[in-house]
């Protein structure tokens, strides 16, 4: 296993060399010019901007992250599952309730956090 | 790699050539964005700079070059310079499973247009271009501005939400497959459409043995959280250019610009690449398989690599590979001019509507999905 993921370690070399080949590149080849502080200021619209923090934004994002978290694991347990489902069918239905049960339970999580307004956005 | 000096530089090559190969195809699909919608919008497009304006790529990238570098004061500097390589790294890396083509195997050696076959594939792709996520949230982060700040947490919020509809939709792909593997995948889709009903074998002529025939429901729900995991229109909300400047990546300008773009683009290429190894063969013809085309080239393969000298099967085996290099190019172009074709075809949703599309239908019609899946391979035991 480890084995296969060599090529990705040099792959992964070799975008980093080129990313940082890239920008060394554009630091030599770039004309250099000291900046006014105006032009150094976030970028509004144009004029020189009044409001510069970026300290607050909505917790609804919070709230999906967290409810990413709970559903991904929910998809992460299910690929073992589907890899062996269509083999372990000839032991019987134990695999079929094992699944259904498991996915009862989450589907009913899905109806709660819809129920609960935890999906609106407005 | 490999076990002798030879084999590791040669691997080391083909790495490097592949991703120079994906990076210059980025120029090229940027000119397929522009000229294409001209060409529907009855309008010219570039075409000033070389013949049909193709060198219209080369001076983009040589201007990209010359650019002042330009850090804001607001900027936290290291993540600032960071993000633009944590975009385009992933986009680089999910390429790394995709499999090309056949393996050639010439004067002895096997050499595979790969970069990794990995045995987990589709899990690593999953796992890798879901770090793409903390390159986009660093870049407006980092940035100092508000703009930016916002754009990057619509794009997460958004390439998470749909990452979820996008797994489940895959769980159905797998159980028909039993395997991680996209080598392996591609192969269960050779020849004409067959699957076990009740133990008995079943074979349709008419249809070639594509995982869209067995999953169609899970390939249109892929298919459109895929747009909204690369920020494409319709689901472009993270730019939104009437609203946020450009979204995360407004503070950023020259090459370090362009590495956002590269990423978007690797982004698109990998899955469409994805989409069809998953659903489309691969590289495999309809209905033919690798072994049928070998067959072929060996009859017919010397008129036109006679002139190399290579002994019969290796001429075959050149010729195996390049025609399904070919195909897998076809497949994966349409699905590229698929996603520009649907940038100007659809208007932009509003952000409640994009939650709503991919929380209140994607998920619940990919839990379905599953369910039937489930249901029929149990009930009527139909087997792949």
């Amino acid at each position: 296993m480890s084995e296969q993921l060599v090529p990705v370690l040099v792959l992964t070399a070799v975008v980093i060399v080129f990313a940082a080949a890239m920008i060394g590149l554009t630091f030599l080849a770039g004309p250099k010019r000291k900046p006014t502080p105006e032009k150094q200021l976030p970028y509004e619209c144009g004029i020189v901007g009044k409001e510069h923090e970026t300290t607050r934004f909505p917790v609804k994002f919070y709230l999906t992250a967290i409810l990413f978290i709970l559903f991904d694991i929910e998809v992460i347990f299910l690929y073992p599952w589907a890899l062996v489902y269509g083999d372990l069918l000839k032991f019987g239905p134990f695999i079929l309730v094992e699944i259904i049960v498991f996915m009862l339970v989450l589907t009913f999580g899905l109806f709660y956090v819809w129920k609960a307004r935890a999906l609106e956005w407005d | 790699m490999g076990t002798t000096w030879l084999e590791i530089i040669i691997n080391t090559v083909k790495i490097a050539a592949i991703f120079v190969i994906v990076v210059s195809t980025v120029p090229l699909l940027v000119w397929v964005e522009r000229r294409g919608p001209a060409f529907m919008q009855n309008r010219l497009g570039p075409n000033r700079v070389g013949p049909l304006g193709l060198l219209q790529l080369a001076a983009d990238a040589i201007k990209f070059i010359f650019k002042e570098e330009f850090i804001p004061t607001k900027a936290e500097k290291i993540l600032y310079f960071m993000a633009p390589g944590l975009t385009l790294l992933p986009a680089a890396l999910t390429f790394a499973a995709i499999p090309l083509s056949t393996p050639i195997n010439i004067l002895g050696y096997t050499f595979k247009l790969q970069i990794a076959d990995l045995n987990i594939g589709l899990i690593y792709i999953f796992a890798v271009a879901s770090l793409g996520v903390y390159g986009i949230l660093a870049a407006g982060w980092s940035s100092g501005n508000k703009y930016a700040m916002l754009g990057a947490l619509r794009a997460s919020s958004q390439m998470i939400s749909y990452e979820i509809a996008m797994g489940l939709s895959v769980v159905g792909v797998l159980m028909m497959y039993q395997t991680f593997s996209l080598n392996q995948m591609i192969t269960e889709q050779f020849g004409y459409f067959s699957f076990l009903w009740q133990g008995s074998a079943v074979e349709l002529k008419f249809l070639p043995n594509w995982g869209v025939f067995f999953q169609p429901l899970a390939f249109i729900l892929f298919l459109t959280a895929t747009f909204a995991e690369t920020n494409r229109l319709p689901f472009d909300l993270p730019e939104g250019e009437a609203e946020l400047v450009a979204g995360f990546h407004t503070e950023y300008g020259g090459f370090k610009f362009n590495m956002f773009f590269m990423g978007e683009y690797g982004h698109m290429i990998t899955s469409a690449a994805l989409i069809t190894t998953l659903f489309f063969g691969g590289y495999a013809l309809p209905f033919i398989s690798p072994e049928q085309v070998r067959e072929f080239w060996i009859q017919n393969g010397h008129t036109l690599l006679g002139f190399t000298g290579l002994s019969m099967p290796d001429i075959a085996s050149v010729l195996t590979t390049i025609t399904h290099l070919v195909v897998f190019l076809a497949k994966t172009g349409f699905w590229l001019f698929f996603f520009i074709w649907v940038r100007w075809t659809l208007p932009r949703f509003r952000y409640d509507q994009l939650m709503d599309l991919g929380w209140k239908t994607l998920l619940p019609w990919s839990l379905v999905n599953l369910a039937l899946t489930t249901a029929l391979m149990y009930f009527a035991r139909i087997v792949k």
